[in-house]
């Protein structure tokens, strides 16, 4: 059974789906934030990504020259920090004059923030595509050797493995800050009705900025962790990624955080799963059409479900 | 003479440039339940907002306490002590009974836990629902959930608007004693009310609006049984 179907099915279909699925899901968390408490879809998302990234691994770049070599997990760290700063004062001084504006001129204007932030990574780091640890990942021995005992051999590398702990980390951390903490319950109360959240004397401006720092953290970790898999960094990383993104947004429920993490799960393994031969020996769909998978469940829902598996809002 | 804890001076106020309050005065003195009642469109509701500074106010002044604090942003407004129930959508439905009361004490963060059982105190039967979603729960107990989230602060005075709008005549009676209840932890109330004749009979003065100024002004009882009104507002007389 596992020689015939399982080998085959989890190393190459199943684990590559779930590692997509958690870059996805940490992404459509700040689409979902940002969609639920500042009520606009922000199409700057994926460039919020791709800048985290840029900026941790130019950490290690100027780290290591020094002699000092620093795990991409640890890099992040500094990275975020810098990506919040950025984006705080990109919505203190791009966003903010348009808060009581009509929602599509900020979409306009976050539309706006994506080519302004893509070129400015452009001019600053190139166009081409730089490449990191270059060569094949090797699957875990350790881990690979005790599955191998059991029958059941598991191949996957490192670097798969850091990127699941981490999801589940900054999943965890969430959950906590959104259930347990004062700003993060009056982020879920802004959510739910900012008109209310006004007239109860919440600090609405605090929330905003809490929503900005929570979302920047997230993606700055989903763009860390999709270089850490694909071994590259380009310029339209972000931008590849902001359609499934919203798909598992709008998946799990606009609003929803959990909703986008298991929203983001799910179109990772679509995806994946999509090519694999489930009729005969031919891919299902050619790897090609990927992407289009992610696209097929987001209209789908648009149309079958708007609020989501989660009931989010609906538009 | 005692300052009154509330006090709208010849108001003048609206929306943009549409204005809906022309010449509105009323006060609220300490321990004291006022109620407003009107027509629809008299202009309530928008009174109530004037207080929390949602719209432009043209002319006139709010005072707390006898200090000015018109114009100001509503977290300042509430920061001061005034306490507002929103007719509709008053909860936030997504989290629980529990929540909702903490986020009503926003402002005060401390002490949070012994009013959380004062709260419960006054109102028993939130006291086990309190890990439900506030979205599950009856309109008269979302009220209820209103009113407590809204008292979580220390309240120098309750602004209720519509309390019992949509609510059945039980709940009606439960909301009414609830607030008699309020009034005797020493809180005034200022409530406008639909239901004239029941709000009446527990306020200790009334005003009524028309076309955003106040018409006619007296006691509880004293307006219930003045035969105008009672042609006007309270279902006598057609």
């Amino acid at each position: 059974m596992w020689d015939a179907f399982g080998f085959e099915f989890v190393n190459f279909y199943f684990i590559p789906g779930l590692v997509l699925g958690c870059i996805y899901a940490l992404g459509a968390i700040g689409i979902t934030l940002t969609f639920g408490i500042l009520r606009f879809a922000n199409f700057a998302h994926g460039e919020i990504m791709m800048s985290g990234a840029y900026l941790t691994w130019t950490i290690m770049a100027i780290l290591g020259a020094a002699g000092l070599a620093l795990h991409p997990l640890v890099a992040l760290i500094p990275a975020s920090v810098l990506v919040i700063v950025l984006f705080l004062a990109t919505d203190r001084f791009f966003y903010k004059p348009f808060r009581k504006a009509d929602t599509i001129k900020v979409v306009m204007a976050s539309f706006g923030m994506m080519l302004i932030i893509r070129s400015a990574v452009q001019v600053i780091w190139g166009p081409n595509q730089i490449t990191f640890v270059p060569g094949i990942a090797k699957p875990n021995p350790t881990l690979q050797a005790l599955t191998g005992d059991i029958g059941m051999m598991i191949l996957m590398p490192n670097k798969h493995i850091w990127i699941f702990a981490g999801t589940i980390v900054l999943v965890v951390a969430l959950g906590y800050l959104l259930n347990r903490t004062r700003i993060g319950k009056a982020m879920r109360a802004v959510s739910d009705s900012p008109d209310l959240a006004h007239v109860t004397g919440i600090n609405v401006d605090m929330v905003i900025r809490a929503t900005w720092i929570v979302g920047g953290i997230c993606a700055t970790a989903a763009g860390v962790f999709l270089v850490m898999d694909t071994q590259m960094l380009e310029t339209t990383m972000g931008f590849r990624m902001l359609l499934p993104m919203f798909a598992a947004a709008i998946l799990g429920g606009i609003g929803k955080p959990y909703g986008a993490v298991f929203g983001g799960l799910v179109i990772g393994l679509a995806e994946e799963l999509s090519a694999y031969p489930w009729i005969g020996d031919a891919p299902l769909l050619s790897p090609g059409y990927k992407t289009g998978v992610a696209f097929a469940i987001m209209v789908i829902m648009l149309i079958v479900r708007p609020q989501g598996l989660f009931k989010g809002r609906s538009f | 003479m005692t300052t009154p804890v509330l006090s709208l001076n010849n108001l003048k106020a609206g929306y943009g440039q549409t204005e809906i309050l022309h010449d509105l005065s009323m006060h609220v003195m300490p321990n004291e339940i006022v109620a407003i009642i009107g027509p629809n469109g008299a202009g309530k509701s928008t009174a109530m907002k004037s207080v929390l500074g949602l719209l432009n106010i043209r002319e006139g002044s709010v005072e707390l306490n006898g200090e000015a604090i018109t114009d100001t942003p509503a977290q300042k407004v509430i920061e001061k002590g005034i306490s507002y129930v929103p007719q509709t959508n008053n909860v936030f439905v997504n989290l629980s009974v529990q929540e909702n009361l903490e986020m009503g004490a926003w402002t005060r963060p401390h002490g949070v836990e012994d009013r959380l059982a004062e709260m419960y105190d006054l109102f028993p039967d939130l006291s086990e629902k309190r890990g439900q979603a506030a979205g599950s729960l009856s309109g008269g107990q979302r009220q209820m959930v209103a009113m407590a989230k809204a008292l979580m602060v220390d309240a120098k005075i309750l602004l209720l608007d519509e309390p019992t709008a949509g609510l059945s005549p039980k709940y009606r009676g439960e909301i009414f004693s609830t607030i008699q209840k309020i009034k005797e932890t020493g809180v005034p109330i200022l409530i406008v009310e639909q239901n004239a004749k029941q709000a009446l009979g527990v306020s200790d003065r009334g005003y009524v609006l028309v076309d955003g100024a106040n018409r006619h002004e007296g006691t509880g009882a004293g307006l219930a049984a003045d035969p105008e009104i009672a042609r006007m507002f309270l279902g006598g007389g057609h």
